[in-house]
């Protein structure tokens, strides 16, 4: 059964007695709230993840309670619960859903040393997974966003999560956006789903991308990752595509890496031969369709001629 | 108040392979109890060791997995930092002893495995400590509250370390002590005898843990004259651990230990850690050391509620693991641990300078 099957209303009446159970790429996520924003936007954004059973392992145990703000002037807050226990500071109620994302990645990459984690978005085209590590602000989220819109696989638009034998694991969440990013992709697909909206946070405005009903089926098959591109959107800049250092590549990975401290020369060996299989590069971009093109092109020159890097 | 008297993870640290039968919905709990007691690592070396790890259903076997790659990066992580500590310290001559986890992975002692870090203890004579920390400044740990003269004067004056120091690259926390309890305590041990007693530790020439009868009673005081309990059942683990091991290891241990005890004004810590490991943990011990140490319990009429105050604040921090009472027993404690520290001409200034500042938001809650 997927969240799409009930009705928002019966979707909040679960939230309230027993939980919702999701199945998030190898996790269960039970998730608790009377807050009617919870529902709403787990019920469009999540719509196609699919109900764990009853009696499944539950992961991570979240719950989001509403309560009043302790100074003047009293606003309407909400406080996050993981496993009975407060992690972060109340936030305002109308940002419930997206601590919810927020909350749940923070458990993945807090509660998963098995795996490499590395900050990067992740998708996949014929086999062949494409990570997009890059700082805030940088235009990783639209690129993966734009990339998922055109038929690409979600695995992750955050986390990158490198199992043991070099394979990528996905977490399909839906895909953030930020600010004007909102405006690029409902311009870019006009049929794409965006919602779960919370203003004034701390990035500004977050609105959530649903993630496509494939990628969420496929949630459990992992991906062998083929590239590694730094996108760098700057406005009216001319497209620039150069092959990045491999070495460079590493370092940066595990720079941005929540883990890569954990695993010790392991984590280092497992990056190495990750890379070796992998061609990196550096796009630097003024507009997304030229990005996408370039990408595109990439992925089928890559099925074509293999071993030419 | 059944679950709250033997919360799951206690059963199972007990028992470890009566994991293996637990329903799902069983194993989360156990997880989150043990995650919230920082156990999970030790949990998931419990069940190595009993051979049931790989009998483990996937769900849990991943968080469990998980705490044992960090584990053993926390082991490696010590590793090191005694290492530079060492390195930074041997060059001045300063002689120095591990205490706490670090002396439990340098000393390889069973109680190590899947110790959870977040700081390095270590203890240098008091009238080496002016030196010890200037040498460590210059190996790259820099002094934290350096602005803030009262929280210095606390430190300096009243505890029995300086302030923590921090690494100014790795980031790790150091904190350098003289004693092992507050100079303004009202237990008066000698630190001139722990450093006497202290046992080289082999292959890293200068430095020192202490002796088995010392560690016991370091850890007991530890946990049961500070105020903090939120990680009491992993301290009270580490003494379940080191009197099974020392006392396995030398049939004598037990006599040496009540005797020096009483030599260091430290019997009274030992009653409660013996008391409480017993009655949580089912620590075996001998009929004749209840009795060498009933002149160290407490008035009788406050112990039925320091009983109430433990059994409750030595559980995880977790909701399962809570009652009604649990908020009352860790307040109470709290203000017991501070009681402890300081007289109350010092310790009344003390709080309602940190209430002020905390109102002020100048301090953290």
């Amino acid at each position: 059964m997927k969240i799409a099957d009930v009705s928002v209303p019966q979707l909040q009446r679960l939230l309230v007695a027993d939980g919702v159970a999701l199945r998030v790429g190898p996790f269960v996520t039970c998730l608790h709230s009377p807050i009617a924003g919870v529902a709403e936007g787990l019920h469009l954004v999540g719509a196609h993840h699919p109900l764990a059973k009853r009696e499944e392992f539950v992961d991570f145990d979240i719950e989001i309670r509403p309560r009043l703000g302790l100074r003047p002037p009293f606003r309407r807050l909400a406080q996050l619960f993981v496993d009975g226990i407060a992690p972060f500071n109340p936030f305002p109620i109308g940002q419930s859903y997206a601590m919810f994302e927020w909350g749940l990645n923070w458990c993945i990459a807090t509660r998963s040393d098995r795996f490499l984690l590395v900050h990067s978005a992740v998708v996949e085209k014929g086999g062949k997974a494409l990570l997009l590590p890059a700082p805030p602000g940088s235009g990783k989220s639209t690129l993966c966003a734009a990339l998922v819109c055109c038929g690409w696989r979600l695995l992750s638009d955050e986390l990158a999560i490198l199992r043991p034998d070099g394979l990528l694991a996905p977490i399909p969440r839906p895909v953030s956006l930020k600010n004007t990013s909102i405006d690029v992709i409902r311009h870019f697909e006009p049929s794409a789903v965006i919602g779960g909206t919370a203003h004034e946070t701390i990035k500004g405005t977050v609105s959530y991308l649903r993630p496509p009903a494939d990628s969420v089926d496929r949630q459990s098959e992992p991906a062998k990752p083929a590239f590694v591109v730094f996108p760098k959107y700057e406005a009216g800049s001319p497209l620039r595509f150069a092959p990045h250092s491999k070495a460079r590549t590493l370092v940066f990975l595990a720079h941005n890496s929540f883990n890569y401290h954990v695993h010790g020369a392991s984590g280092f060996e497992l990056l190495a031969d990750v890379l070796e299989h992998c061609e990196c590069y550096d796009l630097r971009y003024g507009s997304l369709d030229d990005a996408l093109r370039c990408v595109e092109a990439l992925a089928s020159a890559g099925a074509r001629e293999r071993g030419t890097t | 108040m059944s679950t709250a008297s033997q919360p799951l993870l206690v059963a199972i640290l007990r028992e470890p392979s009566g994991a293996l039968s637990l329903p799902n919905d069983g194993w989360a709990l156990l997880i989150q109890q043990a995650r919230s007691a920082q156990l999970l690592s030790r949990l998931a070396y419990l069940l190595e060791g009993t051979g049931d790890l790989q009998r483990v259903p996937a769900g849990p076997l991943h968080h469990l997995e998980s705490s044992l790659v960090l584990a053993r990066s926390h082991d490696r992580a010590v590793r090191w930092e005694v290492a530079s500590i060492h390195d930074a310290l041997r060059s001045a001559g300063i002689p120095t002893v591990l205490l706490k986890g670090a002396a439990y992975v340098m000393a390889e002692l069973p109680t190590a495995r899947g110790r959870w870090f977040s700081d390095i203890d270590i203890m240098v004579p008091r009238r080496a400590l002016a030196d010890a920390e200037t040498t460590l400044r210059g190996a790259g740990w820099t002094g934290t509250h350096a602005d803030d003269p009262y929280d210095q004067r606390f430190y300096r004056e009243w505890m029995h370390e300086i302030p923590p120091m921090v690494h100014e690259r790795r980031k790790t926390t150091l904190d350098v002590h003289h004693s092992i309890v507050p100079l303004t305590s009202r237990l008066e041990p000698d630190a001139d005898k722990l450093f006497a007693a202290a046992v080289p530790l082999r292959g890293h020439p200068g430095l020192h843990v202490l002796s088995p009868p010392d560690m016991v009673l370091h850890s007991a005081t530890h946990l049961f004259y500070e105020g903090d309990y939120h990680h009491g059942l992993r301290d009270l683990i580490d003494i379940d651990d080191l009197l099974r091991h020392f006392s396995a290891q030398d049939s004598r241990f037990w006599r040496v230990l009540v005797d020096r005890a009483f030599a260091m004004d430290l019997a009274r810590p030992l009653f409660y850690a013996l008391r409480y490991a017993r009655r949580l943990l089912g620590t075996p011990l001998p009929g004749h050391v209840i009795a060498e140490l009933r002149p160290a319990r407490p008035n009788l009429l406050l112990l039925p509620l320091l009983d109430a105050s433990f059994q409750r604040a030595l559980l995880p921090d977790h909701p399962s693991c809570a009652d009604v009472f649990t908020p009352v027993a860790r307040w109470l404690l709290f203000l017991r641990g501070h009681y402890l520290r300081m007289p109350l001409r010092l310790l009344i200034p003390h709080l309602t300078r940190k209430a002020w500042r905390r109102v002020k938001g100048e301090e953290p809650h």
